[in-house]
C-alpha cells in the first residue's frame, strides 16, 4: 500500500463568510469560496478539469456544484460521508490527482442549514421509523460527557468547567477570525451558567446552526510550485467507519471513538508521524460540542487517555499553548455547516502553514492537521498537511 | 375445571389529584385522585402491561390465545391483540380477537375465553383489558375516569381459581355511550342510568346466577363488582345483602372507573388478598351485566410474584398540574415540533417485527456475543446468518450513559432521557426512558424495558421499546 504523501498540493482555498447567510443561498456561497479559491490559486475557471462536491442534504449529484459554478460539461461527483463530508469531497479529489488522472481539480463543500426554520440539525435520525426515533446531536454527544465524568471520576461540576473552558478558548479564537460565525469572547460563568440543552451539554457546549462553503483548488505536488511559492502538501489522509450505531455497540465506552484513533493512525503512519503531540504545531479539530474536542485531544494522541483535563488545565491547546487547537474558533465559532466543515477547518490549517493567519498566526508552523468526526458519531477522517516536501 | 392460572394489572405511573383538576375550573372536587396514562400510552400499550404481569413466569409457547378487550382501542380497523401477541412473543399459530364498543368488553372476553378453554379449542388464552376513556373537559366525568389494565390467564389445568358459573344479560339502551365520531363519553340523565341501567342489570344478573346456584350474599368471601361511583356502587351492593367486609373496593379513589378493565382490576386486587376456598361473585355492567361465581384453590397463593394492582398502586408521581393531563391526551394544540422527523413505513416495521415488537436481539452462534437489534453479520467475530435470537423484553439492564435532552423534548413532557442501556451478554439499548423523576437519573441505575407508543408517522401508530426505572422499587 502507497502513501499519499507529497503526491498531491493545495494551490488555493476559498472559504465564505460563516453565520446566518438569510440573504444568501448555497449558490451564493459556494460562488464565493470557489471564485477566492480560482484567484488565490492564479486559475481560471476553465482550468479546473474534475470537481468533487461534498454535502449532507443541502444539495443533490453533481449538479449541485456544476450548476452555480457553471462548470462546463465536466466531471462532477457528490460525495457523503456525515460531517466528514468536506473532508471526503478533498479527499476523492486528491486520489484522483493523485493517480495521474487529472491535474487541477476543485473540491468543494457546503451546507444551507437556515433554511428549515428550526435551530439545530432536527429531531430523529436515521431510515428505520422507530430505532432513533428523537436522537438529537447534542443528546447523542452527552452522552459521552455523562460516561467520561462518570468513567474519570469528575464531578458534573469539574467536568462542566472542564469543558467550558474550550469553549471559552474557541470563542477567544473566533474573535480574531473575520470569517467566523461568532465573533465575541465569553467568560467561564457565562458557558457553565447557560440553559441546558441536553444536560450536561448547555447552550455554549453546543456549537451554532450555520451556513457556510469553502473549497480547496488541488493540483500534483510537481507542478504545485508553477502556481505558487508556498503550496500546501498533503501528508497523509485518513478514513475510518465505524460499523455499528456507537448507541447499540457491545462493549463501546463512550469515552472516545475507536474510528477516530484509526483515522489518525492511517493518517499519521502515511505522513511518517509517531509523536502527534510534539510533531502537529496546528489543529482543527472537531469540536461539535465542547465535550466532542476533549475526547478527539485523547483520541488523536495530543493528550493521554483519560488525562484531557490536565491539559485543558494547563493551556496546552490555546493559541498560546504547547499546541494550538482550533485556532480560528472552531466549529464553536465557525458553526458547523457540515459539507463545508472539513474543508473550512483545512483552510485554517493552510493559512497557517503559509504565515497568513493574521492575529491568530503561530510561529513555526510546519504540519498541521484537520480532522472531523461524523454522524451518530461513526465516521472520521484525519487529514495531515505541511508547507514542504520530505 | 376452567379457570384462572395467572392475573395482572397495570396502573399508569402518573396521578392528577381532582382537587388539582377542580382548581383549573374553579369548579367541585371528586375526592381522591385519577389514574393518567403517560403521554406515550394508549390502550394497547397498557393492556401489553398487564399481559406482561400476568404471564410472568410462563412459557409462551403454552398460551393459545390473546383477546384484547377495550373501548378505546387505538384502531377502528386494524385487529390490536394481534400487535399485543407479537408483543408478549407468542407462536403466530393461535386465536387473537378483539373485544369493543362495551363497558362491559372485559368481562365478555372473559367468558370467551372461558368457553374456548371448556370445549377444549383452547388451552391458554389470555384475556387483556385497558382503556383510557375521556371526559368531557371541566365534567364530573372526566375527574371520575381512570385509566388502567387487566389481564387473566384461563386455563384448563394449574388453576388458581375456579370459574364455577356465569350468566349474562343483554339489554338494548343508550345510556353511556360514544358515537363514532365522539371522542368524549356522553351519558343520559344519570338518576336513570344508574337505576334503569346499572342497577337494575347488576342486581338482576348477581340474583340470578346466586339463584342458580343456591347460594347468597353470606356465602361469598367477596363481592367484586363493577362500580361507576362509589355512591351508586355502595347502594347496589347493600340491595344486594353485602357487609361492606365483603365488598371489593372500586379503586375510585386511586385510579378511577377505568371502564372495559375495571372489573377485572377488581377481581385481581381481590385475589391479591384471597385465600384458598374463597368464594367470590364478579360482576361486570355495560349494555347489559355478566356475572360469575369463583373460587380460589389452594394454588391462589402462589400468585404472589407480580405487580398486580397492589403493586403499580404503590408505585406513582402526581402530575405537576392538570396542563400536563390535557397536553398528554392532545386535548389541546402544543406549538408545532419544528424540526422533528416522523418516518412512518408500514413495510419497514413489518420487516422487523422480530426486533421492534417482540425485542429480540442476536446471540451469536460462534462467539455468544448479544446485539441489539438482530444483526445478520456478527459484530464480534462477522459469521453470516449464524444466531440465534433473543429476547430481551423482559430482561434487566443498567443505565450506561444518558442524557436529560431538552431539544428532543420539543412540544412534548421535558426533557426527553436519552439512555443507553447495557443487557447482559453485550447488548446495548438504546432509547428514551420513560415514567421516571429525571432528576434521580444515575449511570449504572437498574432498568426495565416497556413497549410505547412513539409516534404517528404515515398516519398509524408506531410503537417501540423505552426503558423505564423498575416500579415499586
Amino acid at each position: 500500500m502507497e502513501s499519499i504523501k507529497d503526491k498531491v498540493a493545495i494551490i488555493g482555498m476559498g472559504c465564505c463568510k460563516f453565520g446566518e447567510n438569510w440573504d444568501q443561498g448555497a449558490e451564493d456561497m459556494i460562488i464565493e469560496a470557489a471564485y477566492e479559491a480560482y484567484e488565490d490559486a492564479g486559475i481560471e475557471p476553465k482550468d479546473i478539469e474534475a470537481a468533487w462536491v461534498g454535502t449532507l442534504y443541502s444539495g443533490t449529484a453533481g449538479v449541485c456544484l456544476a450548476e452555480p459554478l457553471k462548470l462546463p460539461r465536466i466531471p462532477v461527483t457528490r460525495v457523503e460521508n456525515f460531517c466528514a463530508t468536506g473532508h471526503e469531497a478533498m479527499r476523492n479529489a486528491a486520489f484522483a490527482v493523485a493517480c495521474g488522472m487529472y491535474d487541477i481539480v476543485l473540491a468543494c463543500g457546503f451546507e444551507k442549514l437556515k433554511d428549515t426554520g428550526a435551530g439545530g440539525l432536527g429531531i430523529g435520525r436515521g431510515v428505520h421509523p422507530v430505532l432513533e426515533g428523537r436522537r438529537t446531536a447534542p443528546g447523542t454527544f452527552a452522552f459521552i460527557a455523562t460516561r467520561y465524568f462518570h468513567t474519570y471520576g469528575l464531578s458534573p461540576e469539574e467536568g462542566k468547567r472542564t469543558i467550558a473552558k474550550i469553549a471559552v478558548k474557541n470563542h477567544h479564537n473566533g474573535s480574531l477570525s473575520p470569517k467566523a460565525h461568532f465573533q465575541r469572547e465569553v467568560t467561564l460563568e457565562q458557558v457553565i451558567n447557560a440553559p441546558f440543552i441536553a444536560w450536561p451539554l448547555g447552550l455554549f457546549d453546543c456549537c451554532p446552526t450555520t451556513d457556510g462553503a469553502a473549497a480547496a483548488i488541488i493540483t500534483r505536488a510537481d507542478l504545485a510550485k508553477k502556481f505558487r511559492p508556498d503550496p500546501v502538501y498533503l501528508k497523509g489522509i485518513g478514513l475510518a467507519v465505524n460499523p455499528m450505531l456507537p448507541h447499540f455497540e457491545p462493549g463501546f465506552d463512550w469515552t472516545g471513538f475507536e474510528m477516530n484513533r484509526a483515522a489518525a493512525s492511517q493518517a499519521y503512519e502515511q505522513a511518517g508521524i509517531r509523536d502527534p503531540r510534539r510533531e502537529i504545531n496546528v489543529a482543527s479539530v472537531h469540536d461539535c460540542f465542547t465535550i466532542t474536542e476533549m475526547i478527539d485531544y485523547e483520541d488523536l494522541g495530543f493528550s493521554p487517555k483519560g488525562r484531557a483535563k490536565e491539559d485543558i488545565d494547563a493551556g496546552t491547546f490555546t493559541l498560546e499553548g504547547e499546541l494550538p487547537v482550533n485556532s480560528d474558533g472552531g466549529l464553536k465559532a465557525f458553526g458547523h455547516p457540515i459539507g463545508a466543515s472539513g474543508i473550512r477547518m483545512t483552510y485554517e490549517v493552510y493559512k497557517q502553514l503559509q504565515g497568513k493567519a493574521g492575529p491568530r498566526q503561530i510561529e513555526n508552523v510546519q504540519l498541521g492537521l484537520s480532522h472531523t468526526l461524523g454522524g451518530p458519531p461513526q465516521v472520521a477522517c484525519v487529514a495531515i498537511f505541511g508547507n514542504s516536501l520530505g | 375445571m376452567v379457570g384462572i392460572r395467572s392475573c395482572g394489572a397495570y396502573i399508569p405511573y402518573y396521578r392528577l389529584s381532582r382537587s388539582e383538576m377542580a382548581r383549573t375550573w374553579a369548579g367541585p372536587a371528586l375526592p381522591g385522585e385519577r389514574a393518567v396514562a403517560n403521554e406515550d400510552e394508549d390502550s394497547i400499550t397498557m393492556a401489553e402491561e398487564a399481559a406482561f404481569d400476568c404471564t410472568k413466569g410462563i412459557d409462551s409457547a403454552e398460551i393459545d390465545g390473546l383477546f384484547f378487550a377495550s373501548t378505546t382501542s387505538p384502531y377502528k380497523e386494524k385487529q390490536c391483540s394481534t400487535l399485543i401477541a407479537t408483543v408478549l412473543d407468542l407462536d403466530p399459530e393461535i386465536r387473537t380477537a378483539d373485544f369493543a364498543h362495551c363497558l362491559r368488553a372485559g368481562t365478555t372476553a372473559l367468558r370467551a375465553a372461558m368457553d374456548a378453554v371448556k370445549a377444549g379449542s383452547a388451552k391458554n388464552v389470555v384475556v387483556t383489558a385497558a382503556d383510557c376513556r375521556l371526559g368531557f373537559p371541566y365534567s364530573t366525568q372526566e375527574q371520575a375516569l381512570g385509566d388502567g389494565a387487566a389481564s387473566l390467564l384461563i386455563s384448563d389445568s394449574d388453576v388458581a381459581v375456579d370459574i364455577e358459573d356465569c350468566y349474562s344479560i343483554s339489554d338494548e339502551l343508550t345510556d353511556v355511550w360514544r358515537t363514532d365520531e365522539d371522542r368524549f363519553v356522553r351519558e343520559w340523565e344519570d338518576r336513570w342510568v344508574i337505576t334503569h341501567g346499572y342497577s337494575k342489570n347488576v342486581v338482576r344478573a348477581a340474583t340470578a346466577i346466586m339463584n342458580r346456584n343456591r347460594l347468597s350474599a353470606k356465602d361469598f368471601a367477596k363481592a367484586v363488582i363493577y362500580g361507576p361511583d362509589p355512591r351508586s356502587h355502595g347502594a347496589l351492593v347493600r340491595r344486594l345483602g353485602f357487609e361492606q367486609t365483603q365488598v371489593q373496593d372500586t379503586l375510585f379513589t386511586t385510579v378511577g372507573n377505568t371502564g372495559a378493565p375495571m372489573a377485572l382490576m377488581m377481581l385481581v386486587a381481590a385475589l391479591e388478598e384471597a385465600k384458598p376456598g374463597d368464594r367470590m361473585l364478579l360482576a361486570s355492567y355495560g349494555d347489559g351485566a355478566d356475572a360469575f361465581i369463583l373460587k380460589a384453590t389452594e394454588k391462589v397463593e402462589k400468585l404472589g410474584d407480580r405487580r398486580g394492582v397492589k403493586g403499580h398502586l404503590a408505585s406513582k408521581a402526581m402530575l405537576p398540574g392538570y396542563g400536563k393531563y390535557l397536553s398528554f391526551r392532545h386535548l389541546v394544540e402544543l406549538p408545532p415540533q419544528a424540526g422533528l422527523r416522523e418516518a412512518g413505513s408500514a413495510t419497514a416495521m413489518w420487516r422487523t417485527k422480530n426486533w421492534v415488537l417482540s425485542c429480540h436481539a442476536s446471540k451469536c452462534n460462534r462467539c455468544g456475543l448479544i446485539t441489539y437489534p438482530v444483526q445478520r453479520v456478527c459484530y464480534g467475530c462477522q459469521s453470516k446468518d449464524d444466531f440465534k435470537e433473543v429476547n430481551l423484553s423482559r430482561e434487566q439492564g443498567t443505565l450506561f450513559t444518558y442524557s436529560l435532552d431538552n431539544l428532543a423534548a420539543a412540544g412534548i413532557n421535558p426533557p426527553i432521557v436519552q439512555s443507553v442501556v447495557s443487557f447482559e451478554g453485550g447488548a446495548r439499548f438504546y432509547c428514551m426512558m420513560t415514567d421516571c423523576n429525571p432528576e434521580q437519573v444515575k449511570v449504572e441505575m437498574t432498568l426495565e424495558m416497556t413497549l410505547r407508543r412513539i409516534h404517528e408517522g404515515a398516519n398509524f401508530h408506531n410503537y417501540f421499546w423505552k426503558c423505564r426505572p423498575l416500579r415499586g422499587e
